[in-house]
């Protein structure tokens, strides 16, 4: 009640200036403006210009702030963009794939496109039911492979192995695993299949084989993550009932964690379904439906997108034009079982009973 | 922990218990007897490329001379592949962590996950029939004004499918790996730290410099070296985009190019016979063995520092 309240403010600034909290839009605004008069002019693409307007946008944003703030705020705000631009050009391709898969690839899908196959078709469109069935057949096997060899680790990464150091190591190759490039699964099935049957042997399991090396860590991986989180009072629970430890793993742990594993097999097919380096080796192609995994080449979605661009024949456009279609095909396959591994981790989460 | 608690409480071991302990053991060592099954099996079945003459080894003289170009070539593509993807990567894994609202964040994430999905065949057709053709004019540019930058020497491409169209594309398909991982130590920050910073009036960007990075570092150590593993062994996206004729050169943008072990073994399998096949496998074992280091290399940093291994 004294000087205090009446005492004149003085003009003791406390805080520098500082630019509107609508600052980046103005320059946004001035930057694209600006790059459009200037790229019009000098008959720039669309590309040249968003590429001026971006620069124009963070050099004319950290000058200004420069002048009405400091040094450190105007560095900041080039960092900022320079963080944004850098999400735009990751996401600038994607965009664009997505664009020109669904509209090249959509005018080749029709009923004939989807239940025919390529035998005996030349210089006209055929259909790649084949490639389809082929996928499918050879993803199974991966799977009906990978799933089992791949649980039961986890279980002994997590239920039995512990800290010791074989599984210590276990979880680190596995680790490792995940890194092995593509093509030398194919060519690990083929020289395994090559000493066993004879050189040159091409066949559908084989591919499966090879698929299911690259399966089987993401398998194990997202698993192991799974089981730990099943709490520990539950299995203390069951063995206070004197259940055996296997029987609690089958009967308890597993359903407990069942959701999230579902997730993560759904998640490692949708990984390998797109593969084509190991199958290109080890299944060959052909274009007549081969339904027997254990003998013949066998056609997968992803190598017949790569054979119908390599072995163009003499009108590459309409080979061309299937390869989009099937890529468009693949792509929907993969979403699909993305948004089931998301949709399945909700169905099958156990009941909290609340 | 449950294991010793259990075993205490019980002195006789069921026939399930041991049935049941040993089967998930075998499927453990099965793993271990696949990863060494792949060194042994493309070691014997490579073996006999290193006794093969040049009509086999397309030209040349011996093993080694066959496959060091193509050693080249793949180091190449990888390491122009990660100079393009390192920075976009932090730049999303930031963008996630730091300076998006939550949900925008959570949408990134989404779209990170979708570029991860897209199999790498399709990527490949993209950048030979999109991509390629776009980078034309691009290169035509750099060669006429630019050559005196050695990487941008040599006739420029009238295709577009040069190696550094290859590395955008390897580039555009290792981000999801390095974001994943970068995005995941950087939200480990302490929280303590951040605001520490923040609190003696630290910038956003002082913030993530002071406190983010310098606590990521190992982290994107080791996304960067996983990411390079992948470019490495990546096939078909090479495979479909490059234009290769197998020499040595540093010309980025020039008609001739270095081809990569993988899109090589890809391109020539089919068409090989006989020992040609063993000179591909054994360039597949060498692949294999590259990656295998650079990935137990990245493992083993991660590992070091994982929480709750000190």
């Amino acid at each position: 009640m004294t000087d205090l309240d009446t005492a004149p403010h003085t003009a003791v600034a406390l805080r520098g200036g500082h630019l509107p909290r609508y600052a980046p839009a103005i320059a946004g605004v001035v930057a694209i403006a600006a790059g459009a008069l200037i790229g019009i002019t000098v008959h720039w693409n669309l590309a040249g210009i968003a590429i001026l307007a971006v620069l124009l946008y963070m050099v004319g944003l950290t000058i200004w702030s420069r002048l009405v703030e400091n040094a450190r705020r105007a560095t900041d705000r080039l960092v900022t963009s320079l963080v944004w631009v850098a999400l735009s050009l990751a996401f600038i391709p994607l965009f664009s794939l997505l664009y020109e898969t669904v509209s090249k690839g959509a005018g080749a899908i029709n009923g004939k496109f989807l239940t025919w196959t390529m035998r005996n078709v030349i210089d006209a469109p055929g259909g790649i039911y084949h490639a389809i069935v082929g996928t499918l057949l050879i993803t199974l096997a991966a799977t009906v492979i990978a799933v089992p060899v791949g649980l039961l680790s986890a279980i002994y990464l997590v239920e039995y192995g512990g800290p010791s150091r074989l599984a210590r190591w276990i979880r680190f190759l596995v680790d490792v695993m995940t890194g092995i490039p593509s093509i030398v699964a194919g060519l690990f099935a083929y020289a395994l299949f090559s000493l066993i049957i004879g050189p040159g042997t091409q066949f559908g399991i084989g591919g499966g084989v090879a698929l299911s090396l690259l399966m089987i860590p993401i398998v194990v991986r997202s698993t192991e993550e799974m089981l730990k989180l099943v709490p520990h009072d539950l299995r203390e629970a069951s063995y206070a009932l004197g259940v055996p430890k296997w029987k609690t793993i089958v009967k308890v742990v597993l359903p407990t964690a069942m959701a999230g594993i579902i997730t993560g097999v759904t998640l490692a097919i949708a990984r390998v379904i797109g593969e084509t380096a190991p199958l290109l080796i080890i299944c060959g192609s052909t274009d007549s439906l081969n339904t027997n995994l254990f003998h013949g080449q066998m056609t997968s979605l992803p190598v017949f997108i790569y054979t119908s661009y390599t072995q163009a024949g003499a009108n590459p456009e309409i080979l061309q034009k299937m390869a989009w279609g099937a890529a468009l095909v693949l792509i929907v396959i993969v979403m699909v079982l993305n948004v089931l591994a998301r949709v399945a981790g909700r169905f099958f989460a156990p009941k909290t009973g609340h | 922990m449950s294991t010793a608690q259990t075993e205490t409480g019980s002195p006789k071991r069921r026939l399930g218990d041991l049935v049941f302990a040993n089967l998930t053991l075998a499927a453990g060592v099965l793993i271990l007897i696949a990863l060494a099954g792949v060194a042994i099996f493309l070691t014997v079945e490579g073996a006999p490329a290193l006794g093969a003459g040049s009509s086999d080894l397309s030209g040349h003289s011996n093993f080694l001379t066959y496959v060091a170009p193509l050693v080249f070539g793949t180091l190449l593509a990888a390491l122009i592949a990660l100079l393009i993807a390192l920075p976009l990567s932090l730049g999303v894994a930031l963008a996630v962590s730091h300076f998006a609202p939550r949900r925008v964040a959570v949408l990134i994430g989404y779209v990170v996950d979708l570029l991860a999905a897209v199999p790498s065949v399709v990527y490949g057709l993209w950048g030979i029939l999109v991509l390629g053709p776009r980078l034309i004019p691009v290169y035509a540019w750099l060669s006429a004004h630019a050559s005196w930058i050695p990487f941008f020497g040599g006739t420029p491409s009238n295709t577009g499918r040069t190696i550094l169209t290859a590395s955008i594309v390897l580039a555009i398909m290792i981000i999801p790996i390095i974001t994943a991982i970068t995005r995941e130590i950087f939200s480990q920050t302490p929280r303590l730290n951040e605001e520490a910073a923040l609190a003696l009036g630290a910038t956003r960007w002082e913030m993530v410099r002071l406190a983010v990075l310098p606590y990521g570092r190992s982290g994107i150590v080791s996304a960067a070296m996983l990411g390079l593993g992948r470019a490495l062994g990546e096939t078909m996206a090479v495979a479909l985009v490059l234009s290769a004729s197998g020499v040595v050169t540093f010309h980025l943008i020039s008609s001739t190019n270095p081809s990569t072990i993988a899109a090589n073994i890809a391109l020539t399998f089919a068409d090989a016979s006989g020992v040609q096949r063993n000179a591909l496998i054994a360039s597949g074992l060498v692949l294999f063995l590259i990656t295998f280091v650079v990935n137990f290399s990245a493992r083993a940093i991660v590992a070091r520092y994982e929480p709750g291994s000190k």
